[in-house]
């Protein structure tokens, strides 16, 4: 199978550094140039943010960066658009995030193929769970070689693991607490014992932590648990009008590798 | 059994639990739990004293003379104004709080667009000595201004959202991000038929009481169980849900459901979601939705703070789909005009929500000996403002 996530966690068994966005935020068209400046500055998988107007399992930041995206003209068949050339430059993982009613909207299988033919290798859409993506979409999913990430937080049970570590490919999106994202809960605070409980478990595919993970050192105690985590809010939050989207990125980046 | 819900949460092609796994434990606790804990012995005896003694049911089923020599056929009203606190949203608040309290729960949120849910909850939370937090939009806080200081006085936490169109839908998501931040100790009373399984399943028994009632004093009243037809106003479609319940297999009953057309189900401001909407999810279920090509939820209008929202019950989604229900809409100038004909017909002031129903006996052709149930879902008190205001009193 050549996926580039199964590739990535061949290759690199720790500190994953994955980076969320949300297209269309802070301009319509800057979706390209930092998927190209994440790569280029060391990120190894990109969460690409398909902006819905109603993100229930998101923050205020997130929320607003989508409200934003949205104004300017986001949409599936505009981030699409974008894409079409995108493996041309870049060559790491790239996942689409999202609620399920506009790629629903779109045509679930449409939006499958669309995928494969960019070569986008995952998505992650919360409000699809497991049994109605089984029952409904896999095999649609099978066929366009696109792994449909699942999340498991605290509360969810030894067996519910094991369920979502069996239907999983690529890897698992271990949320770090019982929240939104960016809810201010920071890494440190939480128990370790969630992790550890988790690592103990010797799941067959690899993990990546996310939500509240904001810098250097929240990434890379979520490291000590994990393969890697996942950046989102935080990196939203760095854009500003007075700094160029390039030299944004880079900078965050490189915060986020280099302990202070 | 032909409209009842499935074992996976469906109605036909709509419902199911669409939720993020964030939500999974919660949900799934009360999927495997909502039936054995409402059907025990001991809840429906507590339920049941409540509804008596505290809702003050049995609702009077009241023949309403004058309204029905102006159409020239019987109309009963369903009284659920005169539940305390002024509307049917009661019904479901004191058995999601018993059950509640069956979980272990000890913080209650909820969502409200007039507040009269969201009233209803403060209400039972206070009974039960339970904390209570109730997200309301912005907007709504402004238009339904008593009912705000009312929850806060019964001792709730009242939180404006600013999101959005600043209604109902925000008002939801914002209760649904509080129970994703707050798994443990809390309980979400959803207060319509809408969000995942088993919530629309759960509030729908909760409000059957309704039609359970209409059926004994239609007996009683008129001879037969059977009325020719029942109008109920539909936002996320509780009363209707409660008002149909036990008649959904009489087929000879002719069902309506009445949806707020603000200025019309033709112009951008409208909450008609089945006039308008096509299928999708939002608020964890499957259902009609009113959004635009991309997929992206368009915003609602009515001036009916309890009908301004851009979807409904999976239940509803199903009636119309298979026409065993039929959907009307009554644009905020024939609801105005309903209010005033049956407060100075009967001296009766209904809510705004409840008087889309009594707008659409405009609508539809009635004989003579037909017997009419109109579901008067709430009261107008908390409307006085915005009546006063129109008609200028
Ligand atoms: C009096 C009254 N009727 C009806 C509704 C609409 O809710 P539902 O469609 O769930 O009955 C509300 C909601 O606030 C209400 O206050």
């Amino acid at each position: 199978m050549n996926n580039r996530i199964n590739q990535l966690f061949e290759r690199k068994k720790e500190n994953i550094l994955s980076v969320y966005f949300t297209a269309g935020f802070p301009n319509l068209n800057d979706t390209v140039e930092i998927i190209q400046q994440l790569e280029k500055n060391g990120v190894d998988l990109i969460e690409i943010g398909m902006p819905f107007s109603d993100p229930t399992a998101d923050g205020p930041t997130i929320q607003r960066t989508s409200e934003i995206a949205l104004k300017n003209g986001m949409s599936i068949k505009v981030l699409f658009e974008q894409l079409k050339t995108i493996r041309e430059s870049v060559s790491i993982p790239l996942v689409l995030m999202g609620y399920l009613n506009p790629v629903y909207q779109y045509g679930v299988e449409k939006f499958c193929q669309k995928c494969n033919e960019i070569g986008i290798d995952g998505t992650i859409l919360p409000d699809l769970p497991l049994d109605e993506f089984e029952a409904n979409y896999k095999t649609i999913f099978e066929q366009n070689n696109l792994h449909n990430i699942l999340l498991i937080t605290p509360q969810t049970s030894e067996a519910r693991i094991r369920q979502i570590d069996d239907a999983s490919e690529g890897f698992i999106y271990m949320v770090s607490s019982s929240s939104t994202t960016g809810a201010g809960k920071k890494v440190e605070d939480f128990h370790a014992d969630y992790f550890e409980r988790i690592q103990a478990m010797n799941l067959k595919n690899p993990r990546l932590i996310g939500f509240g993970i904001s810098d250097n050192a929240t990434f890379t105690n979520a490291c000590k648990y994990a393969s890697g985590a996942i950046i989102g809010s935080a990196f939203v939050s760095s854009f500003s009008e007075e700094v160029k989207t390039a030299d944004s990125v880079a900078q965050f980046v490189k915060n986020m590798l280099t302990a202070d | 059994m032909k409209y009842q819900v499935d074992e996976k949460g469906y109605y036909g092609e709509f419902g199911g639990a669409w939720i993020p796994e964030m939500m999974f434990t919660n949900v799934d606790e009360l999927k495997r739990r909502y039936l054995e804990i409402i059907e025990s012995d001991s809840f429906k005896k507590e339920f049941d004293q409540l509804l008596k003694d505290y809702v003050g049911r049995p609702s009077p089923l009241y023949y309403a003379s004058r309204l029905s020599e102006h159409y020239g056929s019987r109309i009963y009203l369903k009284r659920e104004d005169l539940n305390h606190t002024g509307s049917h949203k009661l019904n479901n608040t004191i058995g999601q709080i018993l059950l509640a309290q069956q979980l272990g729960k000890t913080r209650i949120i909820a969502e409200t667009g007039a507040g009269q849910h969201g009233v209803a909850t403060a209400t039972v939370c206070a009974l039960k000595g339970i904390k209570c937090i109730v997200y309301m939009g912005a907007l709504d806080v402004s238009r339904q201004a008593p009912n705000v200081k009312k929850m806060k006085m019964l001792g709730a936490e009242v939180i404006p959202v600013h999101s959005g169109n600043k209604t109902l839908k925000d008002a939801t998501n914002e209760a649904m991000r509080d129970w994703i931040n707050n798994p443990e100790d809390t309980h979400y009373i959803i207060g319509s038929v809408v969000g995942p399984h088993p919530y629309p399943d759960m509030v729908a028994r909760f409000q059957s009481v309704i039609s359970a009632e209409m059926k004994k004093q239609l007996l009683e009243q008129t001879g037969s169980e059977f009325p020719t037809r029942i109008l109920a106003c539909v936002g996320g479609g509780s009363n209707a849900a409660g008002a149909f319940y036990h008649f959904l297999d009489d087929e000879q009953v002719e069902l309506i459901g009445v949806e707020a057309a603000g200025k019309g189900v033709d112009t951008n401001e409208t909450a008609a979601t089945l006039t308008v909407g096509t299928p999708g999810v939002l608020h964890s279920s499957r259902t009609v939705l009113m959004q635009n090509e991309d997929g992206q939820i368009t915003e609602p209008y009515s001036i009916s703070a309890g009908l301004d929202y851009p979807g409904i019950g999976p239940l509803h989604a199903h009636l119309f789909k298979t026409g065993r229900a039929k959907f009307l809409a009554a644009t905020d100038e024939e609801v105005l005009q309903a209010v005033l004909l049956l407060t100075q017909k009967e001296g009766i002031i209904p809510a705004l929500e409840s008087a889309h129903a009594l707008a659409a006996l405009d609508k539809i052709k009635m004989n003579p000996d037909d017997v009419n149930v109109i579901n008067l879902s709430g009261s107008g008190n908390k409307d006085m403002e915005t009546y006063l205001d129109y008609f200028g009193y």
